[in-house]
């Protein structure tokens, strides 16, 4: 679906007309990304970082791919072929730094493109499918991430791999069972680093699966914008190409400039000293820390320290650390407030910039630190502010909140006026 | 379902992480009460030292490599170091980007023994290296574990830094003091250095294994700089930052030359991107 004034793909060329009759691929691409895509005129930079997402994913592929022809996946040599791309193949060190730092721009990219969906209700009707597909895609790249940080079979990923297949024993019953099937041994091995290489190839083409529906579902109501009010006529609206394209063209140069600085002037800055020691089974580092995506849902993992009533400890911080990505599939019916922008919501407004984001962060910067106090205590507490968040604060601010006015339409707020207001025509 | 459910699991999981911190609190408080910390002060907690600032001439954006210092700092690994670590990533050829020719590679290949394992026979036997051998493994029946060398610098933090710090900062235990004054002896009277260890500390457990390895002219060095412990932990710290990215200098060339095309290419989209708006409101 699209609106009724979208371009219609006109090919001149013979070639062109005759690719069109056989296979409309063109046609395709040019209603998806090209001229034919009618895009709200007024989206704003955070609207940026969706294509971003897309091309960090197929930067990981291309990068992945050739590693791939020259990593070993097996437990006595896998650190050692690691060593060998960065000081053996050509250009080895780049791929591999743009590689490893790429996994980490994809994850501040997709968290601003998540907090975009917060800020500006993407994830309410008619757009629920497309939020669904995101905190799928979300999952996925999370284990991929983590799969891909065991394969150099460091000091980190060893004990990484320990820690996180081991929440799958905290399970009641078949727990443990569980465990020792997903791993192939009672620990990580020779097993575990062979399936969790073929997994984490794999994976990369799930997620381009998933991202083409992604896309699909967002041709069909078309994109949100930042004042959430829908599009009412085609003043509305500009073709995607080339106005997108020029806007998401600069963004992505600035984009690229940030990346490469630090793939190039500080690639280990992300990482941790102890991933350069061989991984070895008999010694455990002193602090066992995940990479700095994984920081909040670690936090959260590690602060049920106590039993609550019957349920182990251990128990509940699985559960909760579960749970607080799978409470973001149920957002679109949480918020029940039928205005979808945070610009015109002052008191969810609030709780996202002064609650969700302080919280966020302070879970980010317990989970990286060592787990004493007192950054457990200050993770208690952010834990327990982020569930109320989305399941108590959110459904009862969207009752109580009395919203500001909206703007009659997008071209109202662009111009101050419009024209199909004054004609009361466009509801 | 959702609205009505959504709630208690919310006070659900918010109630169990207040519980946590309720009884953490209680465990807690005697402690601070006590130190005015949440931990209990160790010997490590309170000796460890940070490794000293050093400087390197690869450092920053703009550095490159000094050929000299990494050949002292070889020299330094080739003489002393080599009896106990290992340097396996590295191949005698790569010696050749630290200004060796290819004559003197051989020559260094020489004085090593490779084991080459023969399956026809299942033995292994040794023999002299050749330029494409990396450094062989080191057979080691003491104390300790000494690491591999190659990644160090990357594989510790403060790097270089760190590597410099710990070979020239050995100490006597009896009567040492931290930068605060406070003596170690007599704040933890029971963590005298046990017998084979030595105190040092730059260390993670201010007790390490390995003896203070350099001398004053423990090795000789052919430009004629002075071989002080100093001279040589630093040339040696040069020589392992090269170990553990040969590639470094490159890098940073590599990096100035993307980052100047990018910002070129992003000026021109900016540019673009004003030109193709500048007739629409947004």
């Amino acid at each position: 679906m699209s609106f009724p004034w979208a371009n219609e793909y006109k090919p001149s060329h013979p070639l062109m007309q005759w690719l069109d009759e056989k296979l409309p691929l063109p046609r395709f691409v040019y209603n998806a990304i090209g001229a034919g895509y009618p895009v709200p005129r007024n989206l704003s930079y955070w609207y940026n970082f969706g294509v971003l997402a897309g091309v960090c994913l197929v930067l990981q592929i291309i990068t992945g791919v050739v590693l791939a022809m020259h990593y070993a996946a097996d437990s006595t040599v896998a650190f050692n072929s690691t060593e060998h791309i960065m000081r053996d193949v050509n250009w080895g060190w780049m791929l591999r730094y743009m590689h490893a730092n790429g996994a980490s721009a994809f994850f501040v990219v997709i968290y601003v493109h998540i907090f975009r969906g917060f800020l500006f209700g993407s994830y309410k009707a008619p757009r629920e499918m497309i939020w669904l597909l995101g905190v799928v895609i979300f999952l996925l790249m999370m284990a991929t991430a983590f799969m891909g940080y065991v394969l150099p079979w460091g000091q980190m990923s060893f004990w990484g791999a320990q820690v996180i297949t081991g929440l799958f024993s905290a399970i009641p019953i078949v727990g443990d069972a569980l465990h020792t099937w997903l791993l192939g041994g009672f620990a990580p091995g020779q097993a575990a680093l062979n399936r969790f290489f073929s997994l984490h190839f794999l994976l990369p083409f799930v997620i381009v699966g998933a991202v083409i529906l992604h896309i699909w579902a967002l041709h069909i109501p078309g994109s949100t914008n930042p004042t959430g009010v829908e599009v009412k006529s085609e003043s509305d609206t500009v073709p995607f190409h080339p106005y997108y394209t020029a806007k998401d063209g600069f963004g992505l140069g600035v984009f690229l400039l940030v990346y490469c600085a630090i793939v190039y002037f500080a690639p280990n800055m992300l990482g941790h000293p102890d991933n350069y020691i061989p991984a070895n089974p008999m010694q455990t580092p002193a602090e066992i820390v995940p990479e700095w995506y994984f920081w909040p849902f670690y936090a959260i993992l590690r602060s049920f320290t106590f039993d609550f009533f019957f349920i182990p400890a251990k128990l509940m911080g699985v559960m909760a650390m579960f749970a607080s990505i799978l409470v973001w599939f149920f957002l679109p019916w949480l918020d029940t407030s039928p205005v979808r922008s945070t610009k015109y919501r002052p008191l969810l407004r609030k709780f996202i910039w002064f609650g969700l984001l302080p919280c966020v962060i302070v879970l980010g910067y317990c989970g990286g630190s060592p787990a004493h106090e007192p950054f457990v205590m200050a993770a208690q507490i952010a834990t327990a502010y982020y569930f109320l968040h989305f399941l108590v604060i959110l459904p009862v601010v969207s009752l109580i909140e009395r919203p500001e006015p909206l703007p009659f339409s997008i071209t109202e707020s662009v111009l101050g006026k419009d024209e199909h207001a004054v004609l009361g025509q466009g509801n | 379902m959702v609205r009505i459910l959504g709630p208690f699991i919310g006070l659900f999981f918010a109630l169990g992480a207040l519980w946590a911190f309720a009884n953490g609190a209680i465990a807690d408080a005697p402690v601070l009460a006590q130190y005015g910390h949440f931990t209990a002060p160790t010997a490590e907690t309170v000796f460890h030292k940070e490794p000293e600032a050093l400087r390197l001439q690869s450092d920053g954006p703009f550095g490159t490599w000094n050929k000299e210092q990494l050949q002292r700092g070889f020299a330094v690994y080739d003489n002393v170091c080599k009896a106990c670590h290992s340097l396996s990533h590295v191949s005698f050829r790569d010696l050749e980007q630290i200004g060796y020719s290819e004559a003197e590679v051989k020559a260094i290949a020489k004085t090593y023994q490779v084991p080459h394992y023969n399956a026809a026979t299942g033995e292994v036997a040794t023999a002299d290296g050749k330029p494409t051998d990396h450094f062989p493994p080191v057979v080691y029946a003491g104390q300790g574990s000494p690491p591999d060398l190659s990644l160090i610098t990357k594989a510790r933090e403060g790097g270089a830094a760190y590597v410099h710090s710990l070979l020239t900062g050995y100490a006597d235990q009896a009567g040492y003091k931290n930068d605060k004054g406070q003596e170690l002896l007599k704040m933890f009277p029971d963590i005298k250095t046990p017998d084979g260890l030595h105190f040092n500390p730059y260390f993670a457990n201010l007790n390490i294994a390995m003896p203070p390895p350099l001398t004053d002219d423990a090795v000789t060095y052919s430009d004629g700089t002075k071989a002080t412990v100093d001279q040589e932990a630093q040339d040696v710290a040069a020589f392992l930052t090269w170990t553990a990215e040969p590639s470094l200098v490159k890098r940073h060339q590599v990096g100035w030359a993307v980052l100047g095309f990018l910002l070129f290419a992003t000026v021109l989209a900016y540019m673009s991107k004003r030109t193709i708006w500048a007739e629409k409101e947004h």
